[in-house]
């Protein structure tokens, strides 16, 4: 009922915050995928770039969020944008890239030899065995690092206000400072409601892309 | 059509080659099977016409074009290529499958519709029921016919196949080894079919290429490898049964007696009677006019009748047709325990019969590997 009160009072800021939260996970998300997708596709051709690629995505994935967002401040103020939503978003799309690029050679690689055999053996090219044979067979698993990435970066986006780029963690980290209650739970739960809603939106989205073949019966 | 002259393959960080100093020619509108053990190079040599392999050293050409000249998406745009099931992309409706060479090719739509729907028809798929299918839900056999048929949609003059009914059981691999002679029947492509069963080269191939360790140990007809294998190795590899296995390549017209002995509908009962009394015969054969079979008499019923051999003639049911090979009438007569069976063709028509005697000597001529015959053996026991 606390919970309820709050809302009642702080819809306006409520919206705001959200839309924040929002704004810097999509265009972190969207930055993420137009790279992440692209690298991905690229080291399953090169075996060398694989290796070094994998190896430091999946340091930066070690470093605990909310050091990364602090690394962010004294690396982008020589930039002039060492707070504020900046420094989230570029922090939120490294964290972002490993799934993806991990899922996208993953699933490049999965692609069966025998299928992209009967490919090039009818004369496709090479960017056509790639545009209409490995990554439309790819897309599912694509697609499932794609929704790891976003609902993670719904969950690390909170941090972002700790580095004053506003959204949803601006409700969790004032509401810890205050001891107030009714104000963290509102925040948490609206960071839980985004996550699974987008997670929701982009399943149906996969549903229409992925080809009906792949799917098990 | 495709020759393959001084053909040598040798894999990077090999020494031994894959295929070493191969040389043949493929004439047009025949199938021309590889075969051999497994490793012997078969897929190796195939792929390097449609230079998914490069070749080391030789030439491989197609109508006296050399293939390493030419660009080689054209090339391999202008090859049908069906490999096992699997190839099959299955993110792609049948439809989408079939029309992957007509699209690369720029054909317009209605025109690709066209063909989808004539390719579907020729392998007796219903082309309203699975246009839109996807391969997972096709059946093997199914999904094969697919896979060859989308080799076959821009109409090549030259297809490979590598194993392409390999994934499929005995039974179902008869009827669409059948179906795709019937189709090249019609089509007259120049095919390289590999497969490792013997049977199925046999049955398929105008020539048979028999491969050993990457060499060219024969290259015959089918009916040359049985008959005159050429060394131990060929021997063995098409089998000690290979007698029996000519049973496959010869057609019943080749072994049936012609002309058989039969008598009219219209005919006299008491005459007919009479001649078999005379000739020591139990059955009698029976046509018509047209000579179009009836069916036969016997004699035991037939004797003593008043009338014509019609009031008294039973139906022949089980024939077989003159194009048929001899496996399928000798399978016939054993699963129905017959000893003779009758050759008619489409119309019904009389044509002569086929026994388990004429059968076997016919597969026989070639049998005794000493050449000769052991001229007439009696039940006389011990001499
Ligand atoms: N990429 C490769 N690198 C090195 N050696 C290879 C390569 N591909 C094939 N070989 C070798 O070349 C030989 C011929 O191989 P190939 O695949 O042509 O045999 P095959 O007759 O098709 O056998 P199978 O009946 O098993 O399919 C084999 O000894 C094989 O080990
Ligand atoms: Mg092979």
């Amino acid at each position: 009922m606390e919970i309820w009160h709050f809302i009642t009072q702080n819809w306006r800021e409520l919206i705001t915050l959200f839309g924040e939260h929002a704004y810097i996970v999509g265009i972190a998300i969207i930055i993420a995928i137009f790279t992440g997708v692209p690298i991905g596709i690229w080291i399953s051709f090169n075996k060398k770039a694989a290796e070094i690629v994998l190896y430091i995505a999946g340091i930066i994935m070690t470093v605990p969020s909310i050091a990364l967002f602090g690394i962010m401040i004294p690396v982008l103020s020589i930039f002039g944008h060492g707070i504020g939503s900046v420094p989230a978003v570029v922090a939120l799309v490294l964290y972002a890239q490993l799934p993806i690029i991990r899922n996208t050679y993953a699933a490049i690689k999965n692609v069966n030899p025998n299928i992209i055999d009967a490919g090039v053996g009818m004369g496709m090219t090479r960017s056509q065995v790639l545009l209409k044979v490995q990554l439309p067979m790819a897309l599912s698993i694509i697609f499932a690092g794609v929704r790891v990435a976003v609902v993670m970066s719904i969950g690390i986006g909170a941090i972002a206000a700790y580095i004053g780029a506003g959204g949803l963690g601006h409700y969790i980290f004032m509401g810890i400072n205050q001891t107030y209650d009714a104000m963290i739970k509102v925040g948490a739960i609206s960071v839980a409601i985004m996550a699974i809603g987008v997670d929701y939106i982009f399943g149906l989205i996969e549903n229409r892309l992925v080809s009906k073949g792949l799917r098990l019966s | 059509m495709i020759t393959f002259e001084r053909v040598s393959k040798i894999y990077p960080g090999t020494n031994i080659p894959a295929i070493d100093n191969v040389r043949f020619e493929v004439p047009e509108g025949e199938i021309c099977v590889i075969i051999g053990p497994s490793g012997c190079g078969k897929t190796t040599l195939m792929r390097m016409i449609n230079r998914l392999i490069p070749i080391t050293s030789g030439v491989i050409s197609i109508k006296g074009q050399n293939v390493s000249e030419m660009d080689v998406i054209k090339l391999r745009r202008s090859i049908g290529y069906a490999i096992q099931q699997i190839g099959l992309f299955p993110h792609m409706t049948v439809y989408d499958n079939i029309a992957t060479v007509p699209r690369l090719l720029k054909w317009d739509k209605q025109r690709i519709a066209a063909r989808v729907d004539e390719l579907l028809s020729l392998v007796g798929l219903e082309p309203d029921i699975f246009r839109f299918r996807y391969p997972r839900e096709l059946s093997g056999g199914q999904a094969q016919r697919i896979g060859v048929v989308r080799a076959l949609a821009t109409d090549p003059p030259v297809m490979l196949m590598d194993e392409p009914f390999g994934a499929i059981d005995p039974i179902n691999r008869e009827v669409l080894q059948d179906e795709f002679l019937r189709i090249q029947e019609k089509v007259k492509k120049t095919i390289i079919f590999v497969t490792h069963d013997i049977h199925e080269a046999i049955k398929m191939g105008d020539k048979i290429a028999l491969l050993e360790t990457g060499r060219l140990v024969q290259y015959d007809t089918p009916e040359g490898l049985l008959v005159n294998p050429k060394n131990r190795f060929v021997k063995d590899f098409v089998g000690a049964d290979r007698a029996l296995k000519r049973l496959d390549l010869l057609k019943v017209k080749d072994a049936m007696m012609q002309n058989p002995v039969h008598c009219h509908m219209e005919d006299d009962a008491e005459v007919v009677s009479q001649h078999m009394l005379e000739n020591e015969l139990t059955f009698l054969l029976v046509a018509d006019q047209n000579e179009k079979l009836h069916g036969y008499v016997n004699h035991y019923e037939l004797k003593g009748h008043h009338g014509k051999v019609k009031d008294l003639v039973r139906p022949m049911t089980i024939t077989v047709k003159p194009e048929q090979n001899l496996k399928d009438a000798l399978s016939k007569m054993l699963s129905y325990d017959i000893g003779i069976v009758v050759v008619v063709d489409d119309d019904g028509k009389l044509l002569g019969v086929l026994n388990t005697r004429t059968l076997l000597s016919v597969v026989g001529e070639t049998y005794d590997e000493r050449g000769g015959v052991w001229g007439k053996i009696t039940s006389r026991g011990r001499i």
